[in-house]
């Protein structure tokens, strides 16, 4: 059964790797977003540094949104999706794999580019470990339950429109617990409260996403 | 040992068949005829378990599909329409993917993607569509031990070679003792236990 769910996810970043353009394109998305900001609201550094922690978050959310629309909808169009459907292993395996492979393509690059990003806001140096952390927890919940609106939505016709309907109110705890916690640890309050609530959020998404992806997988397939 | 009972199947409010009845014995090798849009291919998925009847059961020794999932899975193997192999991987490691997923060793994988004539180191997307469909069907030289095979019409898009190729082998599976469903609207050469007419 894991051996099923590793091989899911060594194919699903070898597709990333063979597919460059697709990853490139979240990652741009993630840099340029975030990187409009300071010339749009001005330079002033005070400013800056107060709006970091949101805007980051905020464009790292998009970006992980970016993809998801992709997630099943390859696999659903070749048929290899109604292979994972009759596999060997259960389908809930398969989903928390599909996501996994999700977040290691779209979900760490953002985490590992954010503080070259945060450079840009003058953000606190000792601010970075507490954004870094954050995103960590954060963004895997991002994957999870957006696969579960891309699973919904597969097949749909403006399924893109309709998943980030779906999606978007879902991610506002994440983003303001995750956003929260380094601007509680900028006020000198230390953010380990958001930070536990997260990683409260990441475990409950990985323990009930999978089936719930399952679930709206089976549905969506017939 | 797979028995269905009573089956109806109703696609966008249009009823394609009701009370459809089959039972399927190892050796057997049953061809599901009936013109395009007569509800073969939603035969093959209500009997893999990917679609749900409106009515009726399918039951696998003894039990319903439903209630033994991958359990059931692992005895059969399905070939739709969409050959269900990733442009962007070659044959060889599509064929290596789906037998990890589907519970197979993948010991021969080299020399089954031989016996199909597709070059085993090419990305799918630098194939032609036959060649592409040859790579998807590669996956029936390693299945002999999977006792039901449902073939969504498995000669369409080969030449004649190719075609042999997967008559030879589906006669080698229900020869051994495995069963075989599979559908087309082509007479074929493989001759077939018994034959299910749908009709529109």
């Amino acid at each position: 059964m894991l051996e099923i769910a590793r091989a899911l996810v060594c194919r699903d970043l070898r597709l990333a790797l063979r597919r460059r353009a697709d990853v490139a394109t979240a990652l741009l998305f993630f840099v340029i977003v975030a990187s409009l900001f300071p010339l749009g609201v001005g330079a002033e550094p005070n400013l800056l540094r107060a709006v970091a922690p949101g805007v980051i978050w905020v464009a790292a959310l998009l970006a992980s949104m970016l993809s998801l629309a992709r997630l099943f909808a390859d696999d659903h169009a070749d048929g290899t999706l109604e292979q994972m459907l009759l596999g060997a292993a259960p389908l809930g395996v398969v989903a928390a794999a599909k996501a996994a492979a999700h977040w290691l393509v779209c979900g760490l690059p953002l985490v590992l580019l954010a503080p070259l990003l945060a450079l840009q806001y003058d953000l606190p140096g000792a601010l970075y470990g507490t954004l870094v952390l954050s995103l960590l927890l954060g963004t895997p919940v991002l994957s999870l339950v957006g696969a579960i609106g891309a699973a919904l939505t597969l097949g749909l016709r403006g399924g893109g429109v309709l998943l980030s309907l779906l999606v978007l109110p879902l991610y506002v705890p994440v983003l303001v617990l995750g956003a929260g916690a380094v601007e509680m640890a900028s006020a000198g309050l230390g953010g380990q409260g958001q930070l536990l609530l997260l990683g409260a959020m990441l475990v409950l998404a990985a323990a009930a996403a999978p089936w719930a992806i399952a679930a709206a997988l089976r549905i969506s397939s017939e | 040992m797979l028995e269905a009972r009573d089956l109806e199947c109703r696609r966008g409010g249009r009823p394609l068949f009701g009370g459809l009845s089959l039972t399927l014995n190892p050796g057997e090798l049953l061809r599901v005829a009936g013109a395009n849009g007569s509800g073969k291919t939603s035969l093959l998925r209500i009997l893999c378990g990917l679609l749900t009847p409106e009515a009726g059961e399918v039951r696998w020794k003894g039990t319903a599909i439903r209630a033994l999932r991958e359990e059931y899975a692992r005895e059969l193997v399905y070939l739709g329409h969409a050959p269900a192999v990733k442009d962007d991987l070659t044959a060889a490691e599509n064929l290596k993917y789906a037998c990890v997923f589907a519970g197979l060793s993948s010991t021969e994988i080299g020399s089954s993607i031989e016996r199909f004539g597709v070059p085993a180191d090419v990305p799918i997307k630098k194939l032609s569509q036959g060649q592409k469909r040859r790579a998807a069907l590669a996956r029936l030289a390693l299945s002999q031990q999977v006792p039901l095979w449902l073939l969504d019409e498995p000669f369409a898009a080969l030449d004649a070679a190719a075609a042999g190729l997967v008559e030879e082998l589906v006669r080698a599976h229900a020869g051994a003792g495995g069963a075989v469903i599979f559908t087309t609207h082509q007479d074929t050469r493989v001759a077939a236990t018994r034959v299910i007419e749908l009709h529109a």
